[in-house]
């Protein structure tokens, strides 16, 4: 029973990553129906920025501050100089989700070149090896934390999209984009404000996982293809979907790994997508679409 | 460009009697090409017609039936791995690579099964998946990886007296080849067109008689039977395998040549091809760009950026681009 208790709280913890990584997928999705292919690797500029900053013994807050806004600055650069002119050339919809590919193969090149091939550890405030004890479960200090970053974001990022004038427009450009201009919302900006966004919520993500895995190029990838997994659970256009997919799949696979076999955990997960995406592919919480050939 | 004026003509490979020409001019060079050049380049050929196949395969699936697939890895290694365990069993080399496209294709038929009724990032999601999932159960299982130190497959040997690389170059040359000419045939048979009309408008197509489901999943089939044949001469031509070789990044290398090369296009999936090896090996033919080997993602990032932007047809539309204006030249 504890063991089960233990194996939860420590995939509450991984999901509560994977729910971040995922909201800022749904985010980017359910404005611009594209997916951002680019999501990872933008996380992963975001934590090397960090990573060099700390290197050059500046303070943690204003190392990881600085990362926050390299990362939204980037999508937001990547909105304007990349996107904006695919879309007035006309862009076919797959050709924007190429452009995004084309973005994290960039950025892959650019980390890799300037020496994040080899795996770094990366210094963090939170310790990995200091452990709390609640009864019988074990949690350490960094998967603490993790899981307050993880909830705490997801629930300021809720408030900020519910009761805000700037979350109403960015739920009116999501739904109805020629209507939202006419009401004179900016969208443009308000979409690139929402990449900015969604990048921020990648670089949280990113920032936490490197202390727990070595920081390397490809460090995101799975945690990016878990969190896109996640998004897909909980139905790719609905925000509360994504965190609610990140918990349940974080916990799944935690469980997974624990009771059936630890080799498989990451194959687990896709499986388990696929299943899903058999069986109701709008997710558990998205109204999309119904389709039978 | 071209007047078409009947079926009998549509249907002909190369309508143009200079550019049939030009097209055996360049076979010839092809088939000489061990002759007059250096071994290194006859290396890079040959890796390059082994790549054209898997590329031909993913823009049929991309560029012509409009599914998109990032499991292509999976369909490499399935079919390099059938190859490599069946070759050492003592069997012969085609049924073995023909095991091996079939393999691939069986399960390509399976992971079609989606894309009945998912579309766009949702299939992207469900074949990524199963790439990943694929790498992962071959790392896990030493049964089917053979173990830590890779499956060694045993080398074909060289008849007639060829070294082991001309003969290699001759030998995926002919395959390529061939599956080239299967693939212009595709495309422009029945099974071709109809791939096209689902791509273009499916409720259309249906309307018009196309069993959906049948083409889209013959078309997985046949996408991954191509990725199929392409992972068993990888590992023909390597001599080993291993899990590794078949990570994301090789189905993702895939994808890219096909958009540089060019969607809906067979010359432009060689082109692409083409393009994607030379530029990995870059660092052999000019030394100075050895310190820039990490870079090589870099180039493949911004040529799509360039591409998508300017020129969404890729590199067959900007030789299609220019053989107009030559054709027409002094008038515009």
């Amino acid at each position: 029973m504890s063991q089960l208790l233990q194996y939860t709280i420590s995939g509450l913890a991984t999901g509560s990553i994977y729910a971040l990584v995922a909201l800022g997928l749904a985010l980017i999705y359910r404005s611009t129906r594209i997916l951002n292919f680019a999501h990872g690797d933008m996380a992963t500029a975001g934590s090397f920025f960090a990573l060099t900053l700390l290197g050059l013994n500046l303070h943690f807050s204003l190392a990881f501050g600085f990362a926050l806004i390299f990362g939204s600055v980037l999508a937001m650069a990547f909105y304007f100089c990349v996107l904006v002119p695919a879309q007035r050339r006309e862009a076919t919809h797959l050709g924007q989700i190429i452009l995004t590919l084309g973005l994290g193969l960039i950025l892959q090149g650019l980390i890799s070149y300037s020496g994040g091939k080899v795996p770094q550890s990366f210094p963090f405030p939170l310790s990995d090896t200091k452990i709390y004890r609640l009864g019988s479960i074990v949690i350490s200090q960094l998967s603490l934390g993790t899981l307050c970053v993880g909830l705490l974001g997801s629930l300021l990022f809720y408030l900020l999209i519910q009761k805000t004038r700037l979350g109403l427009a960015m739920r009116a450009t999501s739904e109805n984009l020629p209507a939202a201009q006419t009401m004179g919302i900016p969208t443009r900006r308000i979409l690139a404000l929402s990449w900015g966004l969604a990048a921020l919520l990648g670089v949280i993500a990113g920032l936490f996982l490197a202390p727990a895995l070595l920081f390397d190029t490809f460090f995101m990838l799975e945690p990016f293809l878990k969190g896109f997994a996640a998004a897909i659970l909980g139905g790719l256009n609905s925000l509360p979907g994504a965190i609610v997919g990140g918990l349940i799949l974080g916990v799944a696979e935690s469980l997974g790994g624990g009771f059936v076999s630890i080799a498989f955990k990451n194959t687990l997960a896709f499986l388990i997508i696929i299943a899903v995406l058999i069986m109701r592919p709008e997710g558990l919480l998205g109204k999309e679409f119904k389709e039978r050939v | 460009m071209d007047l078409i004026e009947s079926y009998k003509e549509e249907l002909q490979l190369i309508r143009k009697p200079w550019t049939r020409v030009w097209v055996g001019v360049l076979l010839l060079l092809l088939l000489f090409l061990p002759l007059y050049a250096r071994e290194y380049f006859v290396y890079v050929a040959t890796i390059i017609f082994i790549y054209s196949i898997g590329v031909q395969g993913q823009n049929i699936l991309i560029g012509y039936t409009g599914q998109i697939s990032f499991g292509q890895a999976g369909f490499l290694a399935i079919g390099a791995f059938t190859f490599g365990h069946l070759i050492r069993l003592g069997l012969p080399w085609p049924l073995c690579l023909l095991a091996a496209g079939l393999a691939a294709g069986l399960f390509g038929l399976v992971v079609g099964i989606p894309s009945l009724r998912l579309k766009g990032p949702y299939l992207a999601i469900a074949t990524l998946g199963f790439g990943v999932a694929v790498y992962q159960i071959f790392v896990n299982s030493e049964l089917l990886s053979g173990g830590r130190m890779g499956l060694v497959v045993p080398k074909l040997t060289p008849p007639f007296g060829l070294s082991q690389t001309v003969f290699n170059y001759y030998f995926n040359f002919l395959i390529a080849l061939i599956l080239t000419l299967a693939s212009y045939n595709i495309v422009s048979s029945y099974m071709g067109r109809a791939f096209i009309a689902v791509r273009d408008n499916d409720i259309a197509a249906e309307v018009m008689g196309v069993n959906l489901a049948r083409y889209k999943l013959l078309s997985f089939g046949i996408s991954s039977f191509y990725t199929g044949i392409q992972g068993a001469l990888f590992g023909l031509f390597m001599g080993y395998l291993e899990p590794n070789m078949f990570t994301l990044m090789e189905g993702i290398t895939l994808f890219v040549a096909v958009i540089i090369g060019g969607l809906a296009s067979v010359e432009g999936s060689i082109m692409g091809a083409a393009f994607v090896i030379l530029v990995h090996q870059m660092h052999n033919f000019f030394p100075m760009f050895e310190a820039y080997q990490e870079m090589v993602p870099v180039v493949f990032g911004v040529t799509i950026f360039v591409v998508l932007i300017f020129e969404p047809l890729g590199l067959y539309g900007r030789w299609f681009k220019m053989r107009l204006y030559l054709r027409n030249w002094p008038f515009r």
